[in-house]
């Protein structure tokens, strides 16, 4: 039996150590101040305890409103071609005016059934105009939709950024809409270390779209050539891009292509990406699916254009030219020179979605706690006396058992801080909230114990029969309360967003540290003391 | 040292008076929310998480005193503005947030009213054509106000459903609805109050429902085991006995942590007051409703049952051990 105890208490220790490591690391001293640095190293606070960045971003919504009219284009044409009417042009003339669609070289004498085609197709949405002759004409874009467009766009922006910013959806960001109706965003992140690498992810557009190529897939060695080649005029559909020069290796790193400029597939076109690694040549790809909708219209495009080649563009630039060997229905590879970061992060992008428009940095400082140090100060002065209060208390009612709940409520604060070391969570005030609770509910289950056990002693047993007795019957409903709670605190974290995972985060994570000290971790400490009992003597309780 | 031997009182006898007290209290909760609703168009006074608000940069000449500033600012009758350093720590800036409804004439209103009480009420120069002002959006759009209420709801279902089956059906709905009193009559205490709700509140809310929740479990489970050991006794009875032997173990904890959360209350400052406000009375009313509400309630249904001539559905009769 002393043997047996003595690996318990071995395994207690080394639990207790693995738990240390996670909330200090190695720190580089002893002093206050290194394991202090070690500690916050480790452990992340939130926005709420001890500031961060305050980023304000501009939402390019005229990309957003230029990507609808582009797709307009697209639909003007097919309109056209559906109702048998010719036309020379579909395009938008003006950059700066993105909501303006122009088509020229209808039919002049049938003039008013391509008015009456357009008014139905169109009219919701855009003001059809006649243009200064017979055979052209002008879409705009309702005011109020362009306006109800770039609302929409901010707020995919918002919810973006936040599928992006928070991982594992407990670093608790604040992202918000930032003043009126300009289109801003503000986001501010919690005590960030590495801000170009987070600013990196939040702005990049990481556009993943397939065009089709023009002409053979071996490009050109720069724009003069490339414009050379169609004599000077590029058609309005037809773009030219730059081959992703950023790689070192790759001969083909700085070609020019042209390519069209609809894409077949997009952004939203991708329903997952996951980085992976040719077992051949060791090289790493994404690999994507697309959705059902998107797989049937590449499997149409691949099976028309075999043969011919396909580009992959990503951030405006080419990344990949393949050639179409056989039709594709709804996922592949894509291969080209990545680092690892690049592959995870294009992962990511594909996954969350690709930003509606670009975005722009329009400021970038610190700022302090949003609870304010000064409360902050106050807060953990109080929590410190309550929590003394408490432990003094159970040394006098319950007498030398009180040290046992002092130790595990002690414990239970160590291992907990431990797990939030390791997850990488952030602790903010609704976590505290949650600690709070474990506070409350370990100080529950050990007074349940004692309780019991002096229930039993009342009814006659000795003092190792009590024990045992007492530690069965709370057993039950230690069980039923934290597993209830668990349940909780799982679908909190699964449904819940912000604040309410952060709760249920260290919820989570305190009652699992409960059970384990408040029926493990005590019950060895009353065997040790049982063992030095002499017989007939009582448990201190 | 023991607090409560031998005790034997007859809970279940003053459940009219419980009865009472709860509906008072929730009756006084829902009519000032009801009162706000028509007032506000929130049934709450919410703070600027929920409804955005207006941010004030301030240069001061010298270092700020985050705490002289937030005096000043509530000298001025500004209630629950958000203050933080901003920028370099060199640059003595400050971020002052004001909970406003957001639109062009409150932005300068909100403007006016810092610079106002700054020099009314805090010793440090600043210039007044260096104040800058913005308008932030909720933090809490509708969309995480509504995926937050779902998370809610579909937690307190999962707990029902676990109590389903360990229990009873009845003990799910009589601790389930156990913990939607002590919701509704903490959040009718913010209305009665004028307190502002935050996201932080949430979170304490969410703590003492599952404060709320252990306690009435904790009953539960004791009328459960004495269920097993004697059938004949009525139930009322054992009700009554099962709350009386874990008086001891009830009042220890909830005193114990309430002991915590009013040291909170008391000495944590103003931004912590909403969030222990709502555990101070969060503790008190979950202690309360496990005696109050979810006991009364299961000996209601069970004898409701007995008198429609059903047999009393008891957890023993499905198990056969601990």
């Amino acid at each position: 039996m002393k043997k047996d105890l003595k690996n318990k208490i071995a395994l207690i220790l080394a639990f207790l150590l693995v738990c240390l490591y996670g909330i200090f690391g190695i720190p580089q001293g002893v002093s206050g101040k290194a394991l202090l640095g070690a500690v916050t190293k480790r452990i992340h606070l939130g926005l709420d305890l001890q500031g961060g960045v305050h980023l304000i971003l501009q939402v390019q919504v005229a990309e957003a409103v230029s990507d609808e009219t582009d797709s307009a284009v697209a639909r003007v044409k097919d309109a056209l071609k559906s109702g048998n009417f010719n036309y020379s042009q579909v395009y938008k003339p003006d950059p700066s005016k993105p909501e303006l669609v122009q088509i020229e070289g209808t039919p002049a004498t049938k003039a008013s059934d391509v008015r009456s085609l357009l008014d139905e197709k169109f009219s919701g949405e855009y003001d059809v105009n006649a243009g200064s002759t017979d055979n052209s004409w002008t879409l705009t874009m309702k005011p109020l939709v362009e306006k109800s467009l770039e609302e929409k766009t901010v707020q995919q922006a918002i919810e973006t950024i936040r599928d992006r910013v928070d991982q594992l959806g407990v670093s608790e960001p604040l992202i918000a809409p930032y003043s009126l109706g300009a289109n801003q965003i503000l986001v501010e992140l919690p005590g960030v270390s590495d801000l170009d690498r987070v600013k990196a992810i939040i702005q990049s557009t990481a556009r993943l779209e397939i065009h089709p190529v023009v002409g053979d897939g071996t490009g050109f060695s720069d724009e003069q050539a490339a414009l050379a080649s169609v004599n000077g005029v590029l058609p309005p559909d037809q773009e030219v891009l730059h081959g992703s020069g950023a790689l070192a290796t790759g001969s083909d790193s700085d070609k020019v292509y042209i390519i069209d400029r609809a894409p077949v597939v997009s952004g939203s076109d991708f329903r997952s990406a996951d980085p992976s690694v040719n077992s051949n040549t060791g090289q790493r790809m994404v690999h994507f699916t697309l959705t059902d909708d998107a797989g049937n219209r590449f499997w149409d495009y691949t099976s028309a254009n075999v043969g011919k080649y396909m580009a992959v563009v990503m951030g405006g630039r080419v990344r990949e030219v393949a050639v179409i060997k056989e039709p594709i229905r709804d996922s592949g590879e894509i291969e080209g020179q990545f680092t690892e970061d690049e592959v995870t992060i294009l992962s990511k992008m594909l996954r969350t979605g690709a930003l509606p428009a670009s975005l722009n940095f329009l400021e970038d400082r610190t700022v302090g706690a949003s609870l304010g140090a000064d409360s902050i100060r106050e807060g953990v002065t109080a929590a410190i006396v309550g929590v003394l209060l408490v432990m003094v208390f159970m040394l006098v009612y319950y007498r030398s058992s009180g040290i046992n709940a002092d130790l595990a409520l002690f414990l239970n604060l160590i291992i907990l801080l431990g797990f939030m070391g390791y997850s990488g969570a952030t602790l903010t005030l609704p976590g505290i909230a949650g600690v709070i609770l474990t506070i409350g509910m370990g100080v529950d289950s050990n007074v349940l114990i004692f309780e019991r056990i002096r229930e039993e002693i009342r009814a006659g047993k000795v003092a190792s029969a009590a024990v045992d007795q007492g530690f069965a019957h709370a057993w039950v409903t230690i069980v039923d309360t934290h597993v209830t709670t668990i349940v909780s605190a799982a679908i909190l974290f699964l449904f819940g967003t912000g604040p309410v995972k952060g709760f249920a985060v260290t919820l989570t994570f305190g009652l699992l540290a409960n059970l384990f000290t408040a029926v493990y971790v005590s019950r060895v400490i009353f065997e040790a003391h049982l063992n030095n009992l002499k017989p007939g003597e009582m448990v201190s309780i | 040292m023991e607090f409560f031997r031998g005790v034997n009182v007859n809970w279940l006898g003053w459940k009219w008076y419980f009865l009472a007290f709860s509906m008072i209290f929730s009756v006084a909760g829902i009519i000032k929310m009801s009162w706000y609703w028509t007032h506000t168009g929130t049934p709450i006074p919410l703070s600027i998480d929920f409804r955005g608000g207006t941010e004030v940069q301030v240069q001061f000449a010298n270092r700020p005193d985050i705490d002289a500033i937030r005096k000043a600012i509530d000298a001025a009758g500004i209630k629950d503005s958000r203050i933080q350093t901003y920028g370099e720590p060199g640059q003595n800036e400050v971020l002052i947030s004001l909970p406003e409804a957001a639109n062009e004439n409150s932005l300068d209103a909100g403007r006016q009213q810092v610079v106002d009480a700054l020099h009314a009420h805090y010793n440090n120069p600043f210039s007044d054509t260096g104040v800058g002002v913005g308008a932030v959006g909720a933090t809490v759009g509708k969309q995480l106000e509504q995926q937050a209420t779902k998370a809610v709801l579909l937690s307190m279902a999962g707990m029902l459903v676990y109590l389903w089956f360990r229990f009873q059906l009845i003990y799910g709905v009589a601790a389930v609805v156990a913990c939607f009193h002590d919701t509704l009559i903490t959040v009718g205490a913010f209305a009665l109050t004028g307190r502002e709700i935050s996201l932080t509140v949430i979170a304490a809310i969410l703590t003492l429902v599952g404060y709320s929740m252990n306690d009435t479990i904790v009953v539960f489970d004791r009328i459960r085991e004495n269920l097993r050991l004697s059938r004949r006794e009525p139930l009322p009875d054992l009700v009554n006995r099962s709350i009386n032997q874990t008086l001891s173990r009830t009042v220890l904890t909830s005193g114990l942590t309430f002991l915590t959360v009013l040291s909170l209350f008391v000495f944590g400052g103003q931004v912590l007051n909403g969030f222990s406000f709502a555990l101070v009375i969060g503790i008190l009313i979950g202690t309360y409703s496990s005696i109050a509400v979810a006991a009364p309630m299961l000996v209601a249904w069970q004898q409701w049952r007995a008198g429609k001539g059903k047999a009393v559905a008891l957890p023993a009769a499905r198990r056969s051990k601990a």
